[in-house]
């Protein structure tokens, strides 16, 4: 089915939006990475009009660790995908590091990581996490650089030259969070990267991915279905539901930052679980 | 799926553009665009011989008359459409179907040896196919021979088969579908193999669990699983069967069939002839292929599935 | 495998050695096996190793190897009693036994040999490459057999050693056959159309209307007997290779353009994603992401008009050539019944043809090496 967004709503007049995402990066210049009010998208499909998203509002702040946790269907991944300008919003506004997302895109302001690796199977390591800085137009010597220090920080030292497909499905995501990482976007954007890897190792990835954002210090934003990894991993847990996708419910976690796969038996942290798997039982009735 | 297939509540577009968000609306404007494309070509070829002859009746000749003429010549460089049109009409409505100026008796002709070139091709490829499926050795030893025999020329050999075997008084047909035959092979081993092949492992295993024979694997799982690859290869095999066999009458001194009307055609300059042979052979090609077409979805409801 | 008596073996011991009761030949001297009590004692002896080795699965590259020497062995006495002793053209049961027998005997071989399983690469590769060189070898002996055993006319299918000799024989004119139809039509006209019908598809490929317009229609020309424009050509370009190539160009055009804008098409969802979130140009995203997603379909369109493209030529030369080119050559010669001739061009054509699309195989496993189906070899 081919998803058409609306033509015609007036949240996505393209004259009307750089202005009040301006107004909005003036009041709000500290903190808001991410901001959406009202945001809404509808697909037109065969069976009718699907509401993606609807009445989304949202706050991410510098620094912190955002995940979405839902139901399939319930527009997380849709929501992420906005927020990248993958998908255009049918009704309401946002804004990116306080521009538009289509600026924020073309500034390269985010590195996005997909579910799958998408590494490309005729370049090596290398020259995959270099992607990017090519087509910004960087100096070989520079990218070569870029790639030697990013792929240390994820600990792929030594497999520049190794093809995607020599490697294992974890090494090959964490090339990509690599390749997400090395153009120093301010906002990292995570599409269930780890959803095709088997629990030791997703595991694993969740605390290196920890100490990587504790390190670098990005904003990170996070979609998942696991209710573990959302509670181990983030400073703020967007609960959503389907039809439509919606929020119903924010919730922070307070515990410290330095947390080991242990903090995963803390009563602090299985009340937070607690309250997201009743917000999710909330928002969802399973009966369809 | 098609994006025209929408009829959501909310308006949709209007009939054109879904026309246009479709195929046929294209498929439609780009024939067109081949049609004027056509015409202009007629007109810049001919023009040449179009204004010698003006001047050699010395006439007085204006855009108009020059047009006329550039579209209208016996022995056109190009002839326009219309005038291959009515050629097929004359020689395919207008004569007796046994007549020898009858385009119906000649694409007979031809499309009888290809049928059974087809025919006799489709089932020795599946044979080499099933062989090769299920002997280790015959794969290693025949496989190679049968794709690097893919990259000779096959065709070239096509005269000296048909004057050869007419010199020991195999004539007509039986050359001719023999070329075809040659020629059809090729796309149906290969595509069957790949199709006896294409159950996965765990398909395979399952038939090991109920310790299937070999040949009860064959029926129940490789067959219906290579049917898909089978009339891919099919298609192939039909229009390069029908190539084989206008390849096939072209050194028989021109007696009958399409390729006999092409090769008269070029002896005595007739471009309107061959142009409408051509057009007739493009027309039977591309009704062999959708009629492979419609058997195949046929067989695919048949078996159950979605395609 | 339960069964005791390997089968193949059973019948060379078989057939070898019932081949000794039957008479060789039936020429003016009618000749049989004991007028040539060595050769009598060898496939004695032949018998007797194959009875002896049908008594198990014994396999190996070595007894593969030897059993295959041993029909070489076998195919000589053959030849020399082709030749030599005016068996041929009056061969008879006890020779077509013998031949029987080597055959059982070659089949066996080739068994043991495909049965080579090595983790040394370069080892398996060789062998599996060495399979189908003898398969070929063993086509080749026999169709040399039974053109000459059967006294096969010439004009009806020449020996290869005829073919050999007469190839050898007038290399000059195949040479020149070969630059004015290879070397002038079929690589100009290949050029010319694999590169236009790759220019136009990434022209269409930016035109979304243009392309659902065009690849249908595309994919019905594919399967239109284009040969059947040589006469047209033939007619604007004149009787030399310029016509020919002109063929060539319109055979090679379509299965490039289709092949390419499929292609095109060809790079995932995903990676197409990636490429937009780094705000990538068109131009960037179709050198870095969608041309070499591509090169599988564009290396397959450059493979299948490898061969159409010599087709095309050696067809549109039956419709008038200078006195020269394959296709003009297989014409005449056809004409005058020199079928041997026919036969050496042919050789000559599918060595052209097998060498241009191995050429292109190669390049495309260079380029396309991390494509799946070549990804175990690295």
């Amino acid at each position: 089915m081919t998803p058409i967004p609306l033509p015609s709503d007036p949240g996505r007049d393209p004259d009307s939006e750089p202005e009040e995402a301006a107004g909005v990066a003036a009041d709000q210049n500290r903190g808001g990475v991410v901001q959406a009010r009202d945001l809404s998208l509808t697909f037109q499909t065969a069976d009718g009009p699907v509401f993606a998203l609807s009445g989304v509002d949202l706050e991410i702040d510098q620094g912190e660790f955002v995940s979405f946790i839902g139901p399939s269907g319930c527009g997380k991944t849709t929501l992420l995908r906005v927020i990248a300008d993958l998908e255009q919003p049918t009704g309401g506004t946002l804004s990116v590091n306080g521009v538009p997302p289509h600026e924020a895109r073309l500034s390269r302001d985010y590195g996005y990581v997909f579910q799958a690796p998408a590494l490309y199977p005729w370049r090596n390591i290398e020259r995959n996490v270099t992607l990017p800085l090519e087509i910004m137009g960087i100096s070989a010597a520079e990218r070569r650089e870029k790639a030697r220090e990013y792929l240390d920080l994820v600990n792929l030292g030594g497999f520049e030259k190794k093809f995607p497909w020599q490697l294992s499905g974890g090494m090959q995501q964490r090339a990509s969070i690599a390749r997400a990482l090395c153009f120093d976007p301010a906002l990292l954007l995570m599409d269930e990267p780890f959803g095709a890897l088997d629990e030791i190792v997703r595991d694993h990835l969740n605390e290196q991915l920890l100490r990587l954002w504790a390190k670098t210090q990005k904003t990170v934003v996070f979609v998942t279905h696991s209710i573990p990894e959302a509670v181990f991993l983030s400073t703020k847990i967007v609960v959503m539901s389907p039809r439509p996708g919606r929020i119903i419910d924010v919730i922070p976690t307070d515990f410290p930052r330095d947390r080991t796969l242990d903090t995963r038996e803390t009563p602090a942290f299985l009340e937070v679980a607690h309250r997201v798997r009743e917000g999710l039982r909330a928002g969802h009735s399973y009966d369809d | 799926m098609t994006i025209d297939a929408h009829a959501g509540p909310l308006p949709g577009p209007g009939l054109v553009a879904r026309m246009f968000s479709g195929r046929s609306g294209p498929i439609a404007v780009v024939a067109l665009a081949i049609v004027a494309l056509w015409y202009a070509g007629a007109l810049y070829l001919n023009a040449p011989g179009q204004i010698d002859a003006f001047k050699r009746a010395k006439t007085e000749w204006g855009v108009s008359d020059f047009v006329k003429g550039a579209l209208a010549q016996k022995r056109p460089v190009l002839p326009a459409p219309h005038q291959v049109l009515v050629e097929m009409k004359e020689t395919i409505l207008d004569q007796r179907i046994t007549s020898k100026r009858s385009l119906v008796f000649h694409s007979w002709v031809t499309l009888s040896s290809t049928v059974l070139g087809f025919a006799i091709g489709t089932a020795l490829g599946i044979f080499l196919a099933v062989g090769i499926v299920h002997v280790g050795t015959l794969e290693k030893s025949l496989m190679p021979w049968i794709i690097s025999s893919q990259t000779i020329p096959i065709l070239a050999i096509a005269p000296m088969v048909v004057v050869v075997l007419g010199a020991i008084g195999l004539k007509g047909l039986v050359p001719k579908a023999i070329i075809s035959t040659y020629l059809c092979f090729f796309p149906v081993t290969i595509g069957m193999v790949k199709g006896l092949r294409s159950p996965d492992p765990l398909q395979m295993d399952l038939m090991q669990t109920y310790s299937a024979s070999a040949w009860q694997t064959f029926w129940k799982l490789r067959w219906p699983s290579s049917m898909p690859f089978l009339f891919t290869s099919l298609k192939v095999g039909i229009a390069i069967s029908l190539v084989g066999a206008i390849v096939g009458e072209l050194p028989t001194g021109a007696q009958a069939g399409l390729g006999a009307r092409l090769l008269a055609g070029s002896y005595y300059g007739q471009t309107i002839q061959i142009w409408s042979a051509l057009l007739t052979a493009a027309i039977l090609a591309g009704a062999m292929v959708a009629l492979v077409g419609v058997i195949e979805r046929l067989v695919v409801r048949a078996m159950g599935g979605q395609r | 495998m339960s069964l005791a008596v390997n089968p193949w073996m059973a019948a060379g011991a078989v057939f070898a050695l019932t081949a000794l009761f039957f008479p060789l030949g039936a020429g003016e001297i009618p000749l049989n096996w004991l007028d040539f009590p060595g050769l009598a004692i060898l496939v004695l002896g032949f018998a007797a190793a194959c009875a002896w080795l049908a008594r198990g699965w014994v396999a190996g590259l070595p007894l593969g190897l030897l059993l295959v020497g041993a029909v070489a062995l076998g195919g000589a006495v053959a030849l020399y009693l082709l030749y030599e002793t005016g068996v041929g053209g009056e061969a008879r049961l006890g020779f077509w036994l013998f031949i029987f027998a080597l055959w059982a005997t070659a089949w066996r071989g080739l068994d043991a040999i495909a049965g080579f399983r090595s983790l040394n690469k370069s080892a398996q590769r060789g062998v599996d490459l060495l399979v189908p060189l003898i398969f070929g070898c063993w086509l080749v002996f026999l169709w040399e057999v039974v053109t000459v055993g059967f006294g096969v006319p010439q004009v009806l299918l020449p020996s290869p050693s005829m073919i050999a000799v007469r190839l050898a024989g007038s290399l000059d004119i195949l040479a020149a056959d070969f630059y004015q139809t290879f070397v002038k039509a079929v690589i100009s006209g290949y050029l010319i159309g694999c590169g236009s019908g790759f220019a136009v598809s990434i022209l269409v490929d930016r035109v979304p209307f243009l392309k659902r317009g065009l690849l249908p229609l595309g994919n019905f020309v594919s399967a239109l007997p284009i040969v059947g424009i040589a006469p047209i050509m033939v007619m604007w370009f004149g009787f030399d290779w310029q016509s020919k190539a002109a063929v060539v160009v319109i055979m090679t055009f379509f299965p490039m353009l289709v092949n390419t804008v499929s292609g095109l098409n060809a790079a995932g969802a995903l990676e197409r994603d990636l490429m937009q979130s780094y705000g990538a140009r068109y131009w960037q995203t179709l050198l870095m992401l969608r041309l070499p997603a591509a090169m599988p379909f564009i290396f397959n369109a450059l493979k299948i008009n490898s061969t159409l493209a010599l087709i095309g030529a050696i067809v549109a030369e039956f419709f008038g050539t200078p006195i020269v080119g394959m296709g003009f050559r297989i014409s005449t010669e056809v004409g005058r019944m020199n079928v041997d001739m026919v036969w050496a061009e042919i050789v000559m054509a599918a060595l052209a043809g097998s060498a241009f699309y191995g050429a292109m195989a190669l390049c495309e496993r260079a380029v396309t090496f991390w494509h799946p189906s070549y990804r175990q070899r690295r």
